[in-house]
């Protein structure tokens, strides 16, 4: 069992800084994802705890103790590959029992953990397989029983999914997360999946370019993202973007291509005449009678996935505005199989609540309205 | 090839059957000369079917050895074979086998030039550092030892440049696997990448183990004591006897013993080196 403190972690490459003071506290059993795009350094954030890269500034402590300068084998940890890392000549047992051999355990004891740790997760039978004999599946369990063995008082999962077919990659999502539960070890899991990231954590760290843009529960992200970055990676489809303009006065929100948005009942005062970002989830806009519309989305296409359709198309420019270009794209999710064509025009209006306002320059989280 | 052409299946047969006719018939008249007594062989038509002295020959050839070249029995001279041709693999493999390994693995002030300065010497064979090597070996006393017979062919950029390019290919992961689960460097060599280099090894064991038992030009330069005649120099020796008739049967035969050890290494590991050299899969 084992708390993780990050303070102030940076890393760099020769004069490339990659990742920008990591700070962060995590209590011991909570299980904690690390979301973000290719290359933000959340693969690193990890192989700095597991002890396979070096800290360039700062101090990550496990169990209390700073780790800086620990051997991985020292640190009470497991790290679960995204290639499994399977020793290829050694059958099931012997990769499930090299860690536990060179701690010197004895045979009985480490015969023991084995077969706990198989019959966990259903690998009993396939004990004396070669890796190169077992279904990708199976190969990712191992890789888990190697790490469960160790009896570590840190999981670190580093994408372990991403090798996986769809349905099996489910199907193991609810096992790692049940496995969890009933461990009850503390769990740094990497993904770029969001909805492995959704799902999983208690708590997430959504990066982006070596900086931990927002770190809170799954649904506080998503209700509250702290930025344009964080509310466009959390969501799926994602958030839909639009340029606006809060009005003289703070009393008024206007999208730049005319339409008013929430008017007069604003109170934005400390933004009065800001150009912002306005951010509103295609689930969130509701289809609704013409004079209800704060605006209008123009069809191209539309995709039937049974539980819920989804349209896309751009903005309609206000009449007033002759001049206005279609260049704000809007997507629009709606429950059921939709009766929507290609080519209607929709008239549209945000639930209430459910637009977040961001920083046009710096992106970050302004106000919701 | 998907056409069924029959005129083209018995061309290309002939083809092959040629080619083996072409490689077999040599041997066989080795194979045949040595079963004849020697006055059978002097009136210069060689006979094509096996004549009777046949274990006589091989007896003499194992046994006592051919009388005008010194007399050194055969059996001596395939034990000094197999002792260098061993002595070469084994100390090839072994030293390549942690150099590549310190090379790949490991950071080290001037690991690029160390890893080019052993590259390099691959364009420098035993035929052309053969006086400077002869005068160090002479210099360090090692004429007429096995000492000197294999260890100034032991060091190998070759098997080193195989093994890098080999070690190169293993997974990253598995070394950090390994580092998590608590093996040190050694640990990793012995317990990891060893295992996995088995076919790689007994591919190059094969191609080196024929390398050494072939040695003939370093073998003649330094030894001058008929104990550590080598078999393939020994053979030499056999035919250019002053004052005498060549004892043909006798070089025959040992001609023919001379070719079973590589033979027999090839056959035994045949399978292992086969998957060495295609294997990918790691």
């Amino acid at each position: 069992m084992a708390e993780i403190g990050f303070s102030q972690v940076k890393k760099r490459y020769g004069g490339t800084q990659v990742i920008h003071g990591i700070d962060m506290q995590i209590s011991d059993g909570e299980f904690i994802v690390i979301v973000g795009p290719s290359g933000c350094g959340k693969s690193t954030l990890l192989r700095m705890v597991a002890g396979l890269e070096a800290i360039s500034e700062g101090e990550i402590s496990i169990g209390g103790q700073v780790v800086n300068d620990l051997e991985p084998k020292d640190r009470n940890i497991a790290l679960v590959f995204q290639n499994y890392a399977l020793y290829p000549h050694m059958s099931v047992y012997d990769n499930m029992a090299y860690g536990l051999k060179i701690a010197k355990l004895s045979r009985p004891e480490i015969e023991e953990r084995v077969q706990q740790a198989a019959k966990m997760l259903e690998l009993a039978h396939l004990l004396e397989r070669k890796p190169r004999q077992l279904s990708g599946g199976q190969r990712q369990r191992v890789a888990m029983g190697r790490a469960i063995v160790r009896d570590p008082g840190t999981f670190l999962f580093d994408e372990p999914l991403s090798n996986l077919d769809a349905k099996l990659r489910v199907q193991m999502r609810l096992e790692i997360k049940q496995l969890q539960r009933s461990l009850g070890t503390t769990s740094l899991y990497v993904t770029h999946d969001q909805v492995e990231a959704m799902t999983l954590a208690d708590r997430l760290i959504v990066m982006n370019a070596g900086v931990a843009e927002q770190i809170d529960t799954p649904m506080a992200i998503y209700d509250r993202p702290a930025s344009r970055f964080v509310a466009g990676f959390i969501g799926s489809p994602a958030m839909n973007f639009l340029a606006g303009r809060v009005g003289e006065g703070g009393r008024e929100l206007r999208l730049e291509q005319g339409m008013p948005l929430r008017s007069g009942s604003l109170n934005l005062g400390n933004l009065a005449g800001q150009p912002v970002t306005v951010g509103v989830r295609p689930e969130h806009l509701q289809v609704v009678a013409e004079e209800d519309a704060e605006m209008h989305l123009q069809v191209r296409l539309v995709e039937t996935l049974g539980a819920d359709s989804l349209a896309h198309g751009h903005l309609v420019p206000a009449e007033e505005q002759p001049n206005g270009t279609p260049e704000d794209i809007l997507t629009l999710r709606l429950p059921g199989v939709a009766r929507i064509a290609e080519g209607d025009r929709l008239p549209l209006r945000a639930a209430e609540e459910s637009l977040h306002l961001f920083d046009r320059e710096s992106g970050w989280r302004l106000a919701d309205v | 090839m998907i056409e069924h052409r029959p005129w083209l299946v018995w061309l290309s047969h002939g083809v092959l059957l040629l080619g083996v006719l072409i490689v077999a018939f040599p041997i066989w008249i080795a194979f045949v000369a040595s079963t004849h007594a020697a006055s059978d062989l002097a009136s210069g038509v060689t006979p094509l079917l096996p004549g009777g002295y046949l274990f006589e020959n091989y007896a003499r050839a194992l046994g006592s050895g051919h009388e005008a070249s010194g007399a050194v029995p055969v059996s001596l001279m395939m034990w000094n074979s197999l002792v260098m041709a061993l002595a070469i693999a084994i100390g090839k493999i072994a030293i390549s086998l942690l150099s590549a390994y310190a090379i790949v693995y490991f950071r080290f002030p001037f690991r690029m030039l160390c890893f080019w300065t052993i590259f390099v010497t691959l364009m420098l064979p035993v035929e052309v550092r053969i006086l400077p090597t002869f005068e160090v070996v002479a210099d360090l006393g090692l004429l007429n030892s096995y000492a000197g017979l294999s260890v100034p062919l032991i060091a190998s950029a070759t098997a080193t440049f195989l093994f890098r390019q080999f070690f190169l290919t293993v997974p990253d992961e598995l070394v950090e696997a390994a580092r998590i689960d608590g093996a040190g460097p050694l640990r990793f060599f012995k317990d990891v990448l060893l295992p996995l280099s088995r076919t790689n090894i007994a591919a190059l064991f094969v191609i080196l183990f024929i390398y050494g038992w072939n040695q003939y030009l370093w073998p003649l330069l330094i030894t001058t004591d008929e104990s550590f005649y080598t078999i393939v120099m020994g053979i030499q020796r056999m035919v250019t006897v002053a004052d005498a008739e060549p004892q043909w049967p006798l070089i025959m035969a040992t001609t023919m013993l001379a070719m079973i050890p590589p033979v027999f290494v090839v056959v035994a590991m045949q399978r292992l080196f086969v998957k060495g050299l295609v294997e990918t899969e790691k």
